[in-house]
């Protein structure tokens, strides 16, 4: 039975679904004319709270605000 | 392999747990009988509170002939596109290619690639190009498409797509990790496809 179906590129890669259908998403906003450019970009801000965890406990939250692509890129630093 | 598939077709199925298959029919639930029943005896005279799975409105029936029109569900994350809208035919930009679905279609679950979906209805055609989603269509043609960004033809640039074009190819023939090729190669489709649904 085919148990190793053909995976996208981009799951071969390491990549996942949402990590690449977001990424498909900021490239066409790129694109827009404006104004619509503009309103686009204010969507693409993401509003999220990261709280490291030491021994079972969260330490304060960081909230941020930050350019979704800008987080693909810095994976880690969060 | 398959010396002994007419013996195993015709054996009955045995299965202590018939699972529900997620296209049959469901009731409109009408709330847990045995909480309505407590409720009542202890306050008979307030209705019961409602769950939000009484609000949902359950499936519309499978009709037994082909309706005349698709109905199109077309959501984005911050706003619903068409909401319920009767159609005739909607062209989807699927993985495996374009897609036409017309009332009755089977059954589909498609994976989209970023292109451009049509909406034809009578002698209108409303074209969007979508980034990336999903498509579902249903027995009684129903079709529920899901985007994470779509945007009509006439919003697109095509300076910033020629642009954009040049930019990831060069990226995909300089990249060095699995990671850096993989986002230099989502860049290069999506913008030949931005490209394409421009000139098309």
């Amino acid at each position: 039975m085919a148990s190793n179906a053909a995976v996208p590129f981009w799951r071969a890669a390491g990549m996942t679904y949402i990590t690449y259908s977001n990424i498909c998403a900021n490239l066409v906003r790129n694109c827009l004319k404006e104004p619509h450019k503009t309103e686009a970009l204010t969507r693409e801000k993401v509003h999220f709270s990261v709280s490291k965890w030491t021994e079972g406990k969260p330490e304060k939250p960081i909230t941020k605000m930050m350019i979704l692509t800008k987080i693909i890129d810095r994976g880690e630093d969060l | 392999m398959f010396r002994r598939a007419t013996s195993i077709l015709t054996r009955p199925i045995l299965s202590g747990r018939r699972r529900p298959f997620s296209t049959d029919l469901q009731e409109a639930y009408t709330g847990d009988a045995n909480f309505i029943e407590a409720w009542q005896k202890v306050v008979p005279n307030i209705e019961p509170p409602k769950t939000p799975l009484s609000f949902m409105k359950p499936r519309p029936p499978t009709p037994s002939s082909v309706p005349s029109k698709l109905t199109v569900n077309f959501v984005l994350p911050y706003a619903s596109e068409l909401s319920a809208k009767e159609v005739d035919m909607v062209i989807i930009p699927a993985t495996t290619g374009q897609m036409g679905v017309l009332p009755g279609h089977v059954s589909t679950i498609a994976e989209l690639k970023p292109g451009v979906l049509s909406v034809h209805e009578g002698n209108d055609v409303a074209k969007y190009f979508v980034s990336s989603g999903f498509a579902f269509v249903h027995a009684n043609s129903f079709a529920d498409i899901i985007a994470v960004e779509a945007v009509p033809l006439d919003q697109i640039d095509a300076n910033q797509v020629q642009k954009g074009l040049a930019e990831f190819t060069q990226k995909l023939s300089s990249a060095t990790t699995d990671l850096e090729k993989a986002e230099a190669q989502i860049g290069v489709d999506v913008h030949s496809a931005l490209n394409f649904a421009l000139q098309g």
